[in-house]
């Protein structure tokens, strides 16, 4: 089954690693400006959000392409770029509701995640695991029980089981 | 590459800025940050120049390894002749400003002369403006940078800044970045504030290149992995630095009252797991793994609400332990004031808590204090002073010029009281029962300092082969003992310098941890990111060089072995309480002296300190000042 690449910001540190690993991972050089994956920070207010490509379900990006350049990858569920078809109109950058991609203005390419093979980089340097990647299944039954947490303490209180 | 990396040089009387490449002979000599800042200190600040006057020299360095993505290699350092010591003023500082500076273009920079009126430097992708800051005035450490952001209309920009404090030219005036980070020690911010320099603001797109990509990326994981294999790293994760108190105050090394206990047994609510009651999580500095910084809210109180960063050990001790204050909340909010004013949270608590043993004794009173009942325990005796040092009011004024100026002005043996060294005040920790630590803030170039050469691991007790193998010779394992702790204060402050000159984290090589990067692991990264080969011996040389010239600095500013010393209480009074180990402990003033002579002769200095003809020569110093940048 696919796997996810999974983002909690109220894990995220704001270390900006991610950045920095993506870069030098694909670019051979640290510079977050040309990353795929960056981190918004509102830092007076102690909030990081990572943002990154969600390879949507249904992609904008892959509709908007007028070289159908951007397609999934069988594989790892990510949606890649051919740059053999890729004509730099930036036109997915404009409609991405997520800033998930992104412009290299050294290159001038447009700049996307592609999970890194289904080995994302980002996700082995997380220590805090904002980033993981993993099952969707796993995550949802993840999401549920930190969810349940809050029911079961409750719970624990009104049986007094222990 | 690295041989692609600029310094610059602006003048601010002149408003002449010039750019160089720095050159190769200069890194394989002082490596980067630290390193080069200290040969560029020694090179441009003439002798006894006045450290608040044009003349001092303010320098701005990025580390050598900056921008990797491991081990807090975001560390930026920043020097001057100090106002607080007159000795080496540097201090170092982590966040992002480093890894964006050179983003932006630049490695180092060299600031001197003053602005006509206050202005701020803007440095985007190897320009270097200078801009007008008279909007910036009287704004604190967090609205300067938020309007910095507004100005260039850009959220990535970073910038180091100061606040009020800074402005006023309090001594201790610090260098900030963030919510969290502070160039704290030896005044910086007071440099800047006498050159009418309100910030340096930094955004850049240019590449961070290195040699060996692929090796590096791959090393870089290796390096985060080692650090947080150890236990030390898991439980700053978790709780910081704060980790450090219970085992010292269990102990009986914490200085309580000033300096009058050494245990502070009423401080329950001072321990790490009471911060969780505020956290609301933990963040990390560029390229970080171990993220040791608590965001906190205090959301009840009346000085709620507040959104903040820290605190540190340091500010348990500096606004808890010292000045008898017991609760943690009083320390959330101080370490927000000093923050947002800009000072030195060290200096601040030391210097309150010495006046309050002073108005105690009866040396001060109310007329002196206008007014100010200086009791012990009064948290907002403690808020009105910082507000009167940020702002040089009242008796606050009068700290405001640190402990050397206070002491001449108050007299009266007031100085006896003073937990200071080279005119600045020394952490909370007690050093009577560990002399390794007392010869290390004995002999810091920087004045009373715990970060130039800590040999915290010896208060582990670890066993005497494995301390062999670290130090090299033979150590005893008693922290309480003399024998070999001249050699550990040595070699910690090599690799501490060397660690400064890369630009990573102190508490990501031997501090705390042992099984932690150090040597090794250093001369692996370096050659991964930039070519450069250097071997153990080599790496402890140049951290040996930059030692030296730092010590060069302050022998050719008047000091000398009468400097590297204790305050007279280590050697008269015995800590009155703690465990066995800890108890009935002085330092022993022959002892003391036999152990400062071995860490000389060690160095090759002579009996006064003075680096000997030899040591110069072998280290290549001889003919200092060279004005290779």
């Amino acid at each position: 089954m696919e796997k996810i690449l999974f983002i909690d910001p109220e894990k995220c540190s704001g270390c900006r690693t991610c950045e920095s690993v993506c870069s030098l991972h694909h670019e051979k050089v640290c510079n977050p400006t040309r990353a795929r994956i960056n981190i918004a920070k509102w830092e007076t207010a102690g909030i990081y959000v990572p943002m990154v490509c969600q390879q949507c379900e249904i992609p904008i990006c892959e509709d908007v392409c007028p070289m159908h350049a951007i397609k999934r990858d069988k594989e790892t569920g990510a949606m890649l770029i051919d740059y053999d078809l890729c004509v730099g109109c930036r036109l997915c950058l404009m409609f991405c509701p997520f800033g998930g991609i992104n412009f290299d203005s050294k290159t001038g390419k447009v700049l996307k995640c592609d999970l890194c093979g289904g080995e994302p980089v980002c996700v082995k340097f997380c220590e805090p695991e904002a980033l993981q990647y993993l099952k969707a299944t796993t995550m949802n039954l993840r999401k549920r029980r930190a969810a349940a947490e809050k029911f079961s303490e409750l719970m624990k209180k009104m049986f007094a089981v222990v | 590459m690295v041989w692609k990396r600029k310094i610059a040089y602006i003048n601010l009387t002149t408003r002449k800025i010039a750019t160089k490449l720095i050159p190769k002979k200069i890194r394989q000599l002082y490596l980067g940050g630290r390193g080069i800042d200290m040969y560029l200190l020694y090179n441009h600040v003439k002798p006894e120049v006045d450290p608040l006057s044009p003349e001092n020299v303010l320098f701005v360095g990025t580390g050598l390894l900056c921008g990797i993505p491991a081990l807090g290699s975001g560390r930026c350092d920043i020097a001057a002749k100090s106002p607080v010591t007159s000795a080496v003023g540097d201090s170092n500082i982590g966040g992002f400003f480093a890894p964006e500076l050179r983003l932006a273009g630049f490695d180092h920079l060299v600031i001197s002369g003053k602005a006509e009126k206050p202005i701020y430097l803007w440095i985007n992708d190897g320009n270097i403006e200078i801009r007008d800051a008279g909007h910036l005035c009287g704004k604190d450490t967090f609205e300067t940078q938020d309007m910095i952001r507004d100005d260039s209309e850009d959220e990535e920009v970073k910038s180091l800044v100061i606040g009020v404090a800074g402005e006023n030219l309090v001594r201790f005036a610090n260098v900030r970045t963030g919510m969290k980070n502070s160039a704290g020690r030896t005044g910086m911010g007071c440099v800047m504030g006498s050159k009418n320099l309100k910030a340096i603001a930094a955004h850049g797109t240019m590449d961070i290149e290195f040699s060996h990509a692929d090796g590096l990326l791959d090393y870089c994981k290796e390096m985060n992995d080692m650090i947080m294999n150890t236990r030390w790293a898991r439980a700053q994760s978790k709780w910081g630095t704060l980790i450090i108190y219970s085992n010292t105050n269990t102990t009986g090394l914490i200085r309580t009252r000033n300096f009058q206990l050494n245990r502070f047994d009423e401080g329950e609510d001072l321990e790490p797991e009471n911060m969780d009651r505020y956290t609301i999580g933990m963040s990390g500095c560029y390229g970080c793994s171990v993220h040791c910084r608590h965001r906190y809210v205090l959301r009840e109180g009346p000085y709620a609400p507040i959104f903040a960063e820290g605190p540190e050990y340091t500010s348990l001790g500096a606004f808890g332990t010292m000045v008898d204050c017991k609760k943690m909340e009083t320390i959330l909010v101080a370490n927000h004031l000093v923050n947002k004013y800009g000072i030195d949270t060290l200096e601040t608590g030391g210097l309150i808590a010495w006046a309050m043993e002073l108005y105690e004794k009866g040396i001060i009173d109310e007329k002196d204090t206008a007014g100010l009942k200086l009791e012990w325990g009064d948290e907002e005796v403690l808020f009105e002073l910082i507000e009167q040092i940020a702002h040089r009011k009242g008796f606050g004024n009068l700290l405001a010029d640190g402990f050397r100026a206070a002491i001449s002005k108050i007299g009266k043996g007031s100085d006896y009281y003073a937990i200071q060294i080279k005119g600045m005040s020394s952490l909370h920790s007690d050093e009577r029962p560990t002399p390794s630590l007392a010869l290390n803030i004995a002999t810091s170039t920087r004045g009373a300092d715990h970060l130039r050469s800590r040999p915290a691991i010896d208060l582990y007790g670890l066993p005497q082969d494995l301390l062999k193998e670290i130090y090299g010779t033979s150590v005893s394992s008693d922290y309480t003992s003399y024998e070999g702790k001249s050699q550990m204060v040595l070699w910690q402050e090599r690799l501490y310098a060397v660690t400064d000159s890369i630009g990573l984290c102190k508490f990501q090589t031997v501090f705390c941890a042992v099984h932690a990067p150090k040597w090794g692991e250093f001369a692996k990264l370096i050659r991964l990111a930039t070519g450069m080969e250097f071997t153990k011996a080599q790496l402890m040389e140049v951290g040996e060089r930059i030692y030296t010239i730092e010590k060069m600095f302050n022998v050719r500013e008047g000091f000398s072995r009468k400097d590297d010393t204790l305050p007279e209480r280590y050697f008269k009074e015995p800590t009155p309480i703690g465990l066995p180990i800890a108890k009935g402990k002085k330092i022993d003033k022959g002892k003391f002296e036999k152990m400062l002579s071995e860490y000389y002769a060690l160095h090759g200095w002579d009996e006064n300190g003075l680096p000997r003809k030899k040591t110069l020569e072998r280290l290549g110093l001889d003919k200092e000042p060279s004005h290779m940048v």
